[in-house]
């Protein structure tokens, strides 16, 4: 230090290069801080730029003539009997009026235009409307991923027909349905609503969002009673020796072990050993507690530590037992630092992805999950799964769901800060 | 002599502690009387809360703290496995240096200890136990319209009648004060030192500080710590006047310490 003070320097010059290198620091701060906003900021306008699409879905009305003697009914018409009749020749027979068709290649082309569903989409239309049987009723269908990604200006027109997937004969339906105001979008509830599909338009995030609830429901219920008693025995019971010692050092070792490393631990043993249920959520809530322990022991041991000590003589002098004194005075204070850090370790919890992979929670699950032991894909999954799909629907898709993700983490942690926030002002 | 007249409470026997492998007190044998203040005085470091600590024994708490030797209260040894430490610190209070309320209310920091010790039976006898301990610590005038105020939310001097209330609301016989004063400003020290003159009537007090005047103004016996021994003990009169040790006329003197 001493040598790079210039000994010839005045005092007035002195002072001027001091304030000066304050000033350079002050300045690099700033030009961090900055640096940081602006990735934050990219990455935040990336995602919200490509995933805001996904929340609306092009809709094509069509024109549906609900013949009930297409439907081949034995029984009367109620609901029932509707819900079991074919109503696959009825919608056929109303899509292809939309336009006219030469050959069986171009009605081809038109039923394209549509969602693979139209079908039950026309279907469930009659059996919430049952009045309208036998009358011709305007139908809002939900449009094929082709054509709702023409409509939200992602489909280059100006490509020559052999590289689009849409043909000239398709764009011309569309011009003329889009003259004829038949063309509009709707929020899209089946992103909510759906599980996975292979078709873009009809896949949502229902399946794994009810899949990552149950995984943290589980995650919580097992891990939270467990690091709590822990983390109270260690700090304020355990004799302090080289066991403890020992124990400690692999709490924290423990807390920096790579995540798959607990999916292989799931994998060899849940389900090679002990024969769970794949790809469930029991499983992925295991092995996420499992990484989940030791992250959340970490911040109870430190907030219970961080208790002052004159606490605890406070409640011994009056005599109170050892129990007494840390369940009645030093849990209680340092319960909001115990509930941030376990949120903050569930919502870790909620963002892995590679030991669900391990795991089986990878796979391609249409059915939303109605019980933890129902095989069920995640949050974080899904975001995987859907960044390798080639359709540009899932390209939306994949950062909608990435938006819902963060969306929750963000509102964990939040809720993380208010909880500390608000516990400890109450006494300052 | 007036020191022989009155009756031993504590008796403490070549007490011996140690810190791992560091000795902190060394072969202590110190008389405590009933109903009369003794003031621990001696430089920094030296053994003096130590000391008192073996008296409530929360010298337990400390893992690497051993202690050896006898301290008898009322003829009665402490310093054994079988003593129950709960009923031990019901007897023996303690007031720490810094207060320590707990973060509750000023009536839950007073009910804390009859509580756990189910000392009331129904709310009626808790609030005249609470009210009893406030106006024993002077402090009821002060906040018997806000019991429900957290007690952190008094002043320093408050805060720490508020835990001499809270030690005496269990009914001990002995209290320990450990530097009760050292945060607390000339006018709230000098409310604590009249209320330790009053509570002598119905207490033995222990109390350790550094303040020589302190010592002189509240406590008739002082004991001086130097590394861990015990140099001179007396009334308090003597000591301060006409010391037998040499080094105790130069602590009482600030000539070292």
């Amino acid at each position: 230090m001493l040598k790079n003070i210039e000994k010839n320097m005045t005092k007035e010059q002195r002072l001027k290069k001091r304030y000066r290198a304050e000033k350079r620091f002050k300045m690099y701060g700033l030009i961090s801080v900055s640096l940081a906003v602006i990735f934050v900021l990219i990455l935040v306008q990336n995602i919200f730029s490509k995933g805001s699409s996904a929340f609306s879905r092009t809709m094509i009305e069509v024109e549906v003539n609900y013949d009930s003697s297409l439907l081949e009914l034995d029984s009367p018409i109620n609901q029932n009997s509707l819900k079991d009749a074919d109503f696959y020749d009825l919608a056929v027979e109303s899509l292809l009026k939309i336009y006219p068709a030469k050959d069986s290649k171009e009605e081809r082309q038109i039923l394209r235009l549509f969602s693979p569903d139209y079908e039950f989409e026309i279907k469930d239309f009659l059996i919430k409307n049952p009045n309208k049987i036998d009358q011709v009723v305007p139908v809002k269908i939900t449009a094929s991923d082709d054509i709702d990604q023409l409509n939200k200006g992602n489909f280059p027109r100006d490509l020559p027909e052999d590289r689009r997937r849409v043909s000239n004969y398709q764009l011309n339906i569309y011009d003329n349905l889009v003259e004829k105001e038949k063309i509009n979008k709707k929020f899209n509830n089946y992103l909510f609503t759906k599980g996975d599909s292979r078709d873009p338009e009809l896949a949502g995030i229902g399946g794994s969002l009810m899949g990552s609830f149950f995984t943290i429901i589980i995650c919580l219920i097992l891990s939270f009673p467990i690091a709590i008693m822990a983390s109270i025995y260690l700090e304020e019971f355990a004799p302090k020796n080289k066991i403890t010692d020992f124990i400690e050092i692999n709490i924290n070792n423990l807390a920096a072990v790579p995540s798959i490393v607990y999916g292989l631990l799931g994998l060899g043993i849940l389900l090679s050993v002990m024969e769970f249920p794949r790809s469930t959520p029991l499983v992925a809530g295991i092995t996420l507690s499992l990484m989940t322990l030791p992250r959340i022991i970490i911040p109870c041991r430190a907030s219970l530590k961080a208790v002052p000590p004159s606490i605890r003589e406070a409640a011994l002098s009056v005599g109170a037992s050892k129990f007494q004194t840390v369940f009645h005075h030093v849990v209680p204070l340092a319960m909001p630092g115990t509930l941030s850090g376990t949120i903050i370790g569930l919502a870790q919890a909620l963002g892995e992805t590679a030991p669900l992979i391990l795991i089986g929670m990878v796979a391609f699950v249409v059915d939303i999950p109605s019980s933890p032991v129902d095989p069920s894909a995640s949050l974080p999954v899904q975001v995987y799964l859907w960044s390798e799909q080639a359709e540009r629907g899932f390209v939306e898709k994949t950062s909608a769901t990435i938006m819902m993700l963060l969306g929750f983490l963000i509102v964990m942690n939040f809720i993380a800060v208010y909880l500390r926030q608000k516990f400890e002002k109450k006494w300052n | 002599m007036e020191l022989n007249n009155s009756k031993i409470k504590i008796k403490a026997k070549n007490l011996n502690v140690f810190y791992g492998k560091k000795q902190a007190l060394f072969d202590i044998n110190l008389d405590i009387n009933q109903k009369e203040v003794t003031a621990l005085i001696g430089p920094s470091g030296c053994g003096k809360s130590t000391f008192i600590r073996c008296i409530n024994r929360m010298n337990d708490v400390i893992d690497i703290c051993k202690v050896e030797g006898s301290v008898e209260i009322d003829g009665a040894e402490i310093n054994e496995k079988n003593v129950d430490v709960v009923t031990l610190r019901e007897k023996v209070g303690m007031v720490f240096q810094k207060p320590n309320p707990f973060p509750k209310s000023i009536y839950d920091n007073i009910a804390y200890g009859p509580i756990i010790h189910g000392a009331a039976e129904n709310k009626n006898q808790m609030d005249n136990i609470v009210e009893t301990s406030l106006k024993k610590a002077a402090l009821w005038d002060e906040v018997k319209d806000r019991l429900n105020e957290p007690g952190t939310s008094l002043s320093g001097g408050q805060q720490q009648r508020l835990c001499i209330a809270r030690a005496l609301s269990v009914n001990p016989e002995v209290i320990l004060m450990d530097e009760p004063c050292s945060a607390l400003d000339p006018i709230a020290t000098a409310k604590i030192e009249e209320l330790i003159d009053d509570l002598k009537k119905s207490y033995t007090i222990v109390i350790v500080t550094h303040s020589m005047a302190q010592a002189v103004r509240v406590s008739q016996k002082t004991g001086f710590f130097h590394l861990g021994k015990i140099i001179e003990v007396d009334s308090t009169e003597k000591i301060f006047k006409n010391p037998a040790n040499k080094m105790t006329q130069d602590y009482i003197t600030g000539r070292f310490g």
